[in-house]
């Protein structure tokens, strides 16, 4: 029995378990900073998903053609959607939606760093589902095989719909791509601005990763930042290039030794300056946050309204 | 600020008439329906669906992952598998 197990046993056994490649469900005993990594990762993987909606939703009333605003709305709903899975999935582990709302709307979490960058043009939209969502999906794959069971449940469903977004910002970049030199220029200074913000998404390098060992050897992650970062831009540099447009790093190049694309580091030192809020919409993206959870609340209390006339009723 | 929990619904999902209810997942809602609209645009606005569960999470009843006793095998029980037997499957003609 568990019970008369010490702590260091309980813990041996649940390292080789995760290293066995075998699950953890809600119910597992789980080590006490194993618990609160995966809040803290989940809380702010859903957080992403919630903010990630704002730059490209201000682009529905504008976009072009009809096809294309329907694409947008339901690329826009499954990140609600998103969000949604990832706050129940936090919530197995023991904290409660509202207070990860809460933390959100109070400016005290985190989300992803890339959505603090403007879209000013309608090639930002593209490329938003293009290049940040192929670097989503590289990282949620990883994510699909962590040891957390509603994890990578939840991120297996996640991934099917990103490459719907994938494809659709694709898409729309090509046409841009394949169109008048005004167009061609849009879809390229998008990407200039959007690479190296892209880059930063995996993370920091390892060696200033504070949290990454642990939760490789807890398979909370199975790849390294670094690795998970090679590979977006294996993926993506010669994507770039075979639709003319051209990646914004004089030294992005195939290393004939390791076959792997070469790519400049992005500047650390601006990731650490965005997160802790001075990037250029991180107030924006909070303002429109915050706004919306206000014209959204005669919703909610028409609901809980209409939930005690039904109790009182019955 | 309280009104953005809501009670939780786990959520079962039948793709075709014939196949089982799978769960996949949950959803928050203030009453069960509510929690079949939600499970409708989270769970079938792409993938094919002819019905939805909703259980309101409170009322599941689960064993203890803790307790290993309780899917414990005491005993062999080769003699409740079908391959622990040597009949023939099937005469040949």
């Amino acid at each position: 029995m568990n019970a008369e197990k010490t702590y260091e046993e309980k813990l041996a056994e649940f390292e080789s378990r995760v290293a066995r490649g075998e699950k953890v469900e809600p119910g597992d005993w789980m080590p006490e900073d194993y618990r609160k990594t995966l809040i803290r990762m989940i809380g702010q993987h859903a957080h992403s998903e919630i903010v990630g909606q704002l730059p490209e939703g201000k682009w529905i009333p504008f976009a072009p053609g009809f096809r294309r605003k329907l694409t947008l709305i339901a690329k826009v709903q499954d990140e609600a959607g998103h969000g949604q899975l990832l706050y129940r999935a936090a919530e197995t582990l023991g904290k409660s939606r509202e207070e990860m709302l809460e933390e959100l709307l109070a400016g005290k979490a985190k989300y992803a760093n890339v959505f603090n960058y403007p879209t000013p043009t309608w090639a930002d939209v593209g490329v938003i589902g293009w290049l940040v969502d192929t670097a989503a999906v590289v990282n949620q794959t990883m994510l699909s095989q962590t040891s957390y069971g509603p994890y990578a449940r939840a991120m297996k469903r996640i991934c099917y719909e990103e490459s719907f977004h994938i494809k659709q910002g694709y898409d729309a970049v090509a046409v841009l791509a394949k169109g008048t030199p005004e167009q061609r220029a849009m879809a390229q200074d998008a990407i200039n601005r959007w690479w190296y913000p892209t880059l930063m998404m995996s993370g920091p390098p390892d060696t200033l990763s504070t949290h990454s060992q642990q939760s490789l050897k807890w398979r909370i992650k199975t790849k390294t930042n670094e690795q998970v970062r090679q590979e977006y831009v294996d993926l993506i540099a010669p994507q770039i290039r075979a639709l003319g447009l051209s990646v914004p790093d004089n030294d992005c190049h195939v290393d004939e030794k390791t076959k792997h694309w070469h790519y400049t580091q992005p500047d650390w030192d601006e990731l650490k300056r965005v997160v802790n809020g001075d990037g250029p919409c991180n107030k924006e993206r909070l303002g429109v946050r915050k706004q919306v959870h206000e014209d959204g609340r005669w919703v909610r209390e028409a609901l809980a309204a209409r939930q005690r006339r039904k109790e009182a009723v019955a | 600020m309280s009104d953005t929990q809501w009670d939780a619904y786990e959520v079962f999902h039948q793709k075709k008439k014939g196949d089982p209810h799978i769960h996949v997942g949950a959803v928050h809602a203030p009453d069960p329906q509510m929690a079949l609209q939600m499970a409708r645009d989270q769970f079938a606005r792409r993938l094919q669906c002819v019905s939805l569960w909703v259980v309101n999470s409170r009322h599941i009843t689960e064993t203890d992952y803790q307790d290993e006793r309780f899917f414990a095998q005491w005993i062999d029980k080769s003699y409740r598998d079908p391959k622990a037997f040597g009949a023939p499957e099937k005469e040949e003609p």
